[in-house]
């Protein structure tokens, strides 16, 4: 809260300077599920908060908020403390944030990883990671050895099944024996439990890890097992030197800004954004050197026709785990299909939480 | 190969490298339930810890400093938690929870620098007799120096409570505060003892966190892990024996449930990450029916705030 102490402070100050400049009230709220420092997915949120304040545009945030009740509390109390957009940057905000907007029509709002838009004031913006899981997946079927891939889960909703299927799918394609294992462990963020689920899975003769968790306690345990893993949402090289094979980046920077100043000059309406690794919003870490010049040329091109959209990951045909088709031979899966999916494809094992 | 008998061994080992943090906070935390006093805090303690020991490690690059450290600041922020309950008189339910708030704010802000730095490898004993014997080698042996004082706690706090005039003492003053008082006992100064010996225990299973089991620092890594001790403390009814099960039960089953899971097990996810709370409440609720030992072990003036009038 002292933060936003301040915020408000100098935010006051700068207005007794410089009221002329009509624009200088103009602000923008960030609501974030994890803490600034997990090096993970808020950790990427905030970099494009700081993006928005280099652009000159005054923002403020309110870490680690509970999905739930709180959130509601929260962006409404944004809302009414004169912030003229507000991104709501968790999957769990979607409905607090509809029924937000409808109470305060003037205010802009972004929800990120959501597909409800209710009022005309809210935007819903997400980035297609799954083009990140298919390069993961290309990876991980080549570097296996015991042939079982390990997945670490955090909820069971489209967005989490798509990653493993997307990941499933291009890893069948270089190894058809391939296995993925997968642990639910129903939260975002709790590195001990990421690490335990890790080990679990290693235990279990997994030899790559993938994580749809926040954390870096997941790479980390693969390193000390002396397995591969891939960092999540930031690059997270650092923390398993060794063993981190690339990462999916989230850089959401470019889209920060752009609608930030899009409300500011009163050009913002509303939309829904799917970005993926053609326009940046998903990028890769460094490839690491053990993959082999080989795997890293493949890779490249395979991101390349990803981006120009001669590859797609959902690329037919496609079974489900009993063998009824999905995706016709040919056709690829369209938008709707992909935000909503909510079956695993053959060759995963296990169902999904109900 | 999922299910063979070294495989057991190594699954029982990490089943206690999980628990540790567990039995430290919960043993600490039960001395200063037995003097009468109850801290909630335990959460804010443990991360504070948890930032202190990992901040000195950076610094100093020395792990008995950093450990030692981390112990410390446990100490001094209990301090604060001693000196509102025991000489303001404030309500220690409130302060309690005060003190977890203020522990997860202080240590975002003092571990904004820390984040991203990798830690270090922590030193583990017999690691050459953990490889070389079947199944007891990674029970036994291969953990850190932590881990062994952990189970030789809930021993000593029952020897301590048990058999010695200090722990006598303890009792005395967490059952009736007035008596003891009157028999000469610094009431005050044993509580002070207590919630300092706590805040250290707290401040060590935070270390643990952030030095051993996962050596890093990140926000709030302690993820609720000071409310599960906590909670052992009522449910095994101040016994530090039935802490230690409780604790083993608790990290076991979140373990086990992880591997069931990786195995295949066609059992609801959801019913499977409740198991840990379930199975740890039934265990100590049914091993701790008998009520004239909870009577026993249960301090009659927990939470009451005692004042020596003058």
């Amino acid at each position: 809260m002292y933060k936003n102490f301040f915020r408000y402070l100098i935010s006051a100050i700068f207005l007794l300077g410089f009221s002329v400049n009509s624009n200088a009230d103009f602000k923008v709220g960030f609501v974030y599920v994890g803490p600034t420092g997990d090096h993970g997915w808020t950790f990427q949120h905030h970099e494009g908060r700081n993006a928005v304040e280099a652009a000159g545009i005054k923002t403020t945030f309110v870490e680690s908020v509970p999905e739930g009740a709180d959130a509601e509390r929260v962006i409404r109390q944004l809302a009414q403390s004169g912030h003229d957009l507000i991104f709501t940057t968790s999957f769990g905000y979607m409905d607090p944030t509809n029924k937000v907007a409808k109470d305060f029509p003037n205010v802009k709002f972004e929800h990120a990883t959501g597909y409800k838009r209710e009022h005309s004031n809210v935007s819903t913006y997400s980035a297609r990671f799954y083009e990140g899981r298919t390069l993961l997946g290309h990876i991980a079927g080549k570097m296996t050895k015991t042939n079982t891939i390990g997945y670490i889960a955090s909820f069971p909703i489209p967005e989490v099944i798509r990653g493993i299927n997307a990941m499933t799918l291009a890893a069948q394609k270089v190894n058809p024996n391939i296995k993925t294992k997968i642990v639910w462990v129903f939260t975002w963020y709790d590195p001990g439990k990421e690490a335990e689920a890790a080990q679990a899975l290693i235990d279990q003769g997994a030899d790559v890890i993938m994580q749809h968790t926040d954390s870096t306690a997941p790479v980390q345990t693969a390193e000390k097992a002396g397995v591969w893993s891939f960092g999540q949402a930031s690059d997270m090289q650092r923390f398993a030197p060794k063993s981190i094979l690339t990462s999916i980046i989230d850089d959401w920077a470019p889209y920060y800004v752009e609608r930030a100043i899009a409300a500011r000059d009163g050009t913002w309406r509303q939309q829904d954004t799917w970005h993926g690794l053609k326009e940046g919003m998903v990028a890769m870490g460094p490839y690491n050197s053990a993959m082999g010049a080989d795997l890293v040329k493949e890779v490249e091109q395979l991101q390349k026709d990803l981006a120009s959209g001669k590859v797609h990951s959902f690329t037919g045909p496609i079974y489900d785990q009993k063998g009824n088709i999905l995706v016709a031979e040919g056709k690829v899966a369209d938008d709707g299909m992909l935000a909503g999916m909510s079956v695993y494809v053959k060759g995963v094992e296990g169902d999904i939480p109900k | 190969m999922s299910l063979d008998i070294s495989f057991i061994g190594i699954l029982i080992g990490s089943i206690m490298a999980s628990s540790v943090p567990l039995i430290l906070a919960a043993s600490g935390e039960l001395i200063t339930e037995r003097s009468g006093v109850l801290n909630l805090g335990v959460e804010g303690m443990m991360i504070i810890g948890a930032i202190s020991g990992f901040a000195l490690m950076v610094i100093t690059d020395n792990l008995f400093i950093a450990i030692v450290g981390s112990m410390l600041s446990g100490v001094i922020i209990s301090l604060i938690f001693g000196f509102l309950t025991q000489s303001l008189l404030t309500n220690h339910v409130a302060t309690g929870l005060a003190l977890t708030i203020f522990g997860i704010g202080l240590s975002a802000m003092l571990g904004k620098n820390f984040v991203g730095i990798p830690g270090k490898e922590f030193p583990i004993l017999f690691s050459s007799l953990k490889e070389s014997i079947p199944f007891f080698g990674p029970i036994l042996f291969g953990h850190s120096i932590v881990l062994y004082f952990a189970f030789a706690l809930p021993f000593l706090t029952n020897y301590f409570l048990k058999k010695t005039k200090l722990g006598l003492i303890v009792r005395a003053v967490g059952d009736s505060p007035v008596s003891a008082s009157n028999q000469g006992i610094n009431v005050i100064l044993v509580r002070y003892c207590c919630i300092l010996y706590g805040g250290a225990m707290c401040g060590l299973a935070g270390a643990y966190l952030s030095l051993i089991y996962t050596p890093q620092w990140i926000e709030n890594m302690t993820a609720g892990r000071g409310w599960i001790a906590l909670a052992l403390v009522v449910f095994a009814t101040w016994s530090p024996i039935k802490v230690l099960i409780g604790a083993l039960i608790f990290g076991g089953i979140t373990i086990l449930q992880l591997h069931m899971q990786a195995i295949g097990f066609r059992i609801p996810v959801q019913f499977l990450s409740a198991l840990p709370y379930l199975m740890t409440i039934i265990v100590l609720v049914v091993i701790s029916r008998d009520s004239r030992k909870i009577k026993l072990n249960t301090p009659t003036s927990l939470g009451r705030i005692f004042y020596k009038e003058k």
